[in-house]
């Protein structure tokens, strides 16, 4: 019990910032916002399975990934395809020349369905492909690259063209795949109605469970044997392989569980928003995925969901208020938080915020010890420098556990 | 878009602003009292965003990214209606009130923006939309929030909704009066088709082959695909000096155009040794592309610039009276026009905002006022419209060489699919 609260929650704080954004997503957001903006909120939180994968890849592992939108297509492209088939039931498709095939492949002269999208007719095979083609995409690209010891800029620069291949591929296959346009028109999800304002009530719930979920697997992960091998190879890779551990497998490990996110993700963004194109696919769309880890604080789980938060509802905002000028804003906003907050908003809390709480605690504290019986506070420890440090409010509690990992 | 550009627009608005605050109050007696006898709680069941002064649209294009050199043009001719129906009184009583939103050349961004409008907003219209991706996006939101989109581009047909007014023209109106013309005019017998790759050439070329082999009984000696900015056309040129077919089908879009009808030049494929017909290149891209590059070329559309007729006179200087002398008006420009126009017009006619009503009203309303002539919603939502054959100028515009009759849209053509 005691380790999975020190390992999965992260002891006090860890807990405290689980709780925090659990309160944040469950409690605030439902009631202050209207279902419109609930369901935009939805969709942002479908990036930010991205971004906490990429936290663990890339903050973690030290492996930057540039395509991971690859991963985000592919779990959305499977879930997409059940979809489409679903919705193009032959009595909904009879003015087509081939009625109970997507539109799409009529207007492209297919008169089949071609073999891959067999197995999207049903719902179990869907969400087992939803996971494992992601993954098995991710463990051959790991493969191939690490075990070859592809490493650092020359991996990114793979998984980027990887990304544009496939969203080439996708476009260049429209009669398969819907080309540019993607798939559109999803409505119902066997038989459930995906855009109803109950279905975009319950999706959100269903992905912020998930995506906390999803941080505390991350925790779990840094907090056991392998995040330490992570953090070690990023940082002496030669030592660890010296040391008798095979880097490669490792890494591959990490980056299948970044793509895991991602499709995972992706899945999601497909039933809140009911299509899917190519435009997720590309460079661009991977680039803006790192985007909201850097924003978040590629060292934080939770802060990559902040980030993610951040960065879209930004994009939204200026957008609506400013519809000719906002790319500026947003420019502006990337190289403020740069700048300013190299380790993003995590980053932010850490160095700032929480010296400031624990300051203003200490001095509370002494305020109201001082004129009692006036033991001499130590003065020399204002603002307890070690953010972790146990509480004055609670002392004992969680010092006997020195915390080796700050994993927030 | 240039600063200049921003600034003089701003100008100008400021300028029509002062004209329309000058006519205020020669306006307001006979405007309260079409606002009395439409009251509000009347022409507006469906709790839209419409009160006893003001009705609000929303406008939704690409105004930052690639399309948004494109899209320019449908945003500014929409503004320009949308000014002119205040300057005359609004509708039903009612000024418009645009709110703009930027679909940012991005499909998903489309599809959010819409939902906002619609939901959030409740505005009564959309004038939006460019490429059928976007078209695409939007329309599951059109139909489910009950929305109605005026949308403006030339596209591949096969759709039709009943929250969606066409206002250009689908394939068939133009691909079929502008093959029949040159296979007639140049005694054609052989087509090479091409075009960028994605559904609106595809679609389009299939109805075109169709046509060119089961109707006109020709021959179709090629038919090649491009993703879309692809500037490398060298291999495709060969190919035409090889086939010399009778006439190049070319549905070539975007910044690849630029590169493609430079190449043929530098190749010595021009206009006095082979026939080239295209549908995809209107006064806007002529900019980029460079009149002499294009010269004597043909083009099939609905609408020039340099069409002659009094309406199209008032239009054009209308236009260039607001965004300046060089602008230039493409056929999606002016089909953009005739969205805030058709949406009165069926507004009036229905005596309500409501969309079902406007829906219901819409089919059979004429416009004899729109630039490109006379246009009519057909039942399917779509316009009967002309075609018409222009010869690309060196100065970037038009000569208009052919005009057809009225052509009935038909968006799901049989025997072409």
């Amino acid at each position: 019990m005691k380790t999975i609260y020190r390992n999965v929650l992260g002891g006090k704080a860890g807990t405290l910032d689980v709780l925090v954004l659990a309160a944040i997503l469950f409690a605030v957001f439902p009631f202050a916002l209207d279902p419109f903006r609930l369901s935009l909120l939805g969709k942002y939180l479908c990036y930010a399975f991205v971004a906490v994968g990429l936290v663990l890849c890339w903050g973690y592992g030290g492996i930057l990934s540039l395509g991971q939108g690859v991963f985000f297509g592919l779990g959305g492209y499977c879930m997409a395809m059940y979809l489409k088939l679903e919705a193009s039931d032959p009595v909904s498709t009879k003015i087509q020349s081939t009625p109970g095939i997507p539109d799409f492949m009529d207007w492209n002269q297919i008169t089949s369905l071609p073999w891959f999208w067999e197995p999207f007719k049903s719902l179990p095979l869907t969400v087992i492909a939803v996971l494992l083609v992601p993954a098995l995409l991710a463990f051959i690209i790991g493969v191939a690259m690490f075990k070859r010891r592809v490493k650092d800029v020359y991996f990114s620069i793979v998984t980027q063209a990887i990304a544009l291949i496939l969203s080439v591929l996708i476009i260049g296959q429209q009669g398969m795949t819907g080309g540019v346009n993607g798939i559109t028109d999803l409505k119902t999800l066997h038989g459930w109605d995906i855009r109803s304002d109950s279905a975009k009530y319950i999706l959100y719930y269903a992905s912020g469970v998930l995506l906390i979920a999803g941080i505390l697997f991350g925790r779990f992960l840094i907090a056991s044997k392998v995040g330490k091998l992570l953090l070690a190879m990023r940082d002496k890779e030669e030592r660890v392989r010296f040391s008798g551990y095979d880097v490669a497998n490792f890494k591959v490990f990490v980056f299948v569980v970044a793509a895991l996110f991602a499709a995972v993700g992706g899945a999601l963004f497909t039933l809140q928003v009911g299509f899917m194109s190519p435009s997720f696919v590309g460079i661009v769309p991977s680039i803006e995925m790192v985007i909201f880890a850097a924003v978040g604080g590629r060292m934080s789980l939770i802060g990559a969901v902040y980030g993610t938060l951040l960065v879209n509802f930004g994009k939204t905002y200026f957008s609506e208020t400013f519809p000719s000028l906002w790319l500026y804003f947003m420019g502006g906003l990337f190289i403020l938080v740069v700048m300013l907050f190299p380790n993003g908003i995590a980053g932010l809390m850490d160095s700032h915020v929480r010296p400031w709480l624990a300051r203003r605690r200490g001095a509370r504290l002494r305020n109201a010890e001082t004129p009692a019986d006036a033991p001499p506070v130590d003065s020399s420890l204002p603002g307890t420098a070690t953010v972790r440090s146990p509480s004055p409010l609670a002392p004992g509690e969680g010092a006997s556990t020195p915390r080796v990992q700050p994993a927030h | 878009m240039p600063i200049d550009e921003s600034s003089r627009i701003k100008n100008s608005r400021r300028r029509e602003v002062l004209r329309v605050i000058a006519a205020l109050p020669l306006l307001a007696l006979p405007l309260s009292a079409l606002a009395q006898q439409f009251p509000t709680t009347k022409v507006n069941t469906t709790k839209l965003a419409v009160t006893d002064g003001e009705v609000t649209v929303g406008q939704l294009h690409s105004a930052t990214g690639t399309m948004a050199i494109s899209e320019t043009g449908s945003i500014q001719a929409e503004r320009l209606a949308i000014d002119q129906i205040n300057a005359t009184g609004g509708v039903l009583g009612r000024k418009i009130k645009i709110i703009q939103e930027d679909g940012a050349s991005d499909w998903p961004t489309f599809a959010e923006k819409a939902k906002k409008l619609l939901v959030n907003d409740r505005v009564a219209a959309v004038f939006g939309c460019w490429t059928s991706a976007s078209r695409k996006a939007v329309l599951p939101v059109f139909e489910k929030e009950n929305g109605m989109l005026y949308y403006p581009t030339f596209y591949e047909g096969l759709e039709q909704s009943k929250n969606v007014i066409y206002t250009g023209q689908e394939a068939t109106q133009q691909i079929i009066a502008g093959l029949d013309w040159i296979a007639k005019q140049k005694n054609a017998k052989t087509f090479f088709l091409i075009g960028s790759d994605y559904i609106w050439p595809r679609t389009s070329n299939k109805i075109a082959r169709k046509h060119i082999e089961n109707v006109l009984k020709g021959k179709v000696v090629g038919e090649e695909y491009y993703p879309l900015g692809t500037t490398q056309f060298g291999s495709l040129i060969n190919k035409i000096k090889l086939q010399k077919p009778d006439v190049v089908y070319a549905i070539v879009v975007g910044g690849s155009n630029v590169a493609f009808y430079k190449q043929l030049k530098a190749a010595g494929v021009t206009s006095d040794k082979q026939t080239l017909l295209t549908i995809s290149v209107t006064e806007d891209e002529m900019l980029g592309i460079g009149g002499e590059n294009v010269e004597g070329f043909y083009a099939a559309m609905k609408y020039f610039q340099a069409l002659d007729n009094p309406n199209n006179k008032k239009f054009v200087e209308a236009f260039k009276a607001k965004y300046g002398e060089k602008s230039v008006i493409g056929d999606v420009t002016q089909a953009a026009y005739l969205g805030p126009w058709l949406w009165k017009a069926a507004v009036e006619k229905a005596g309500s905002f409501d969309i079902d009503k406007i829906a219901a009203a819409s089919p059979g309303i004429e416009l004899k006022i729109a630039p490109e002539g006379y246009v009519k919603i057909h039942d399917n939502h779509h316009l009967w419209s002309k075609t018409r054959i222009g010869v690309a100028q060196k100065d970037g515009q038009f000569k208009v060489v052919y005009e057809s009759g009225l052509i009935e849209p038909n968006p799901f053509p049989k025997g072409y699919q």
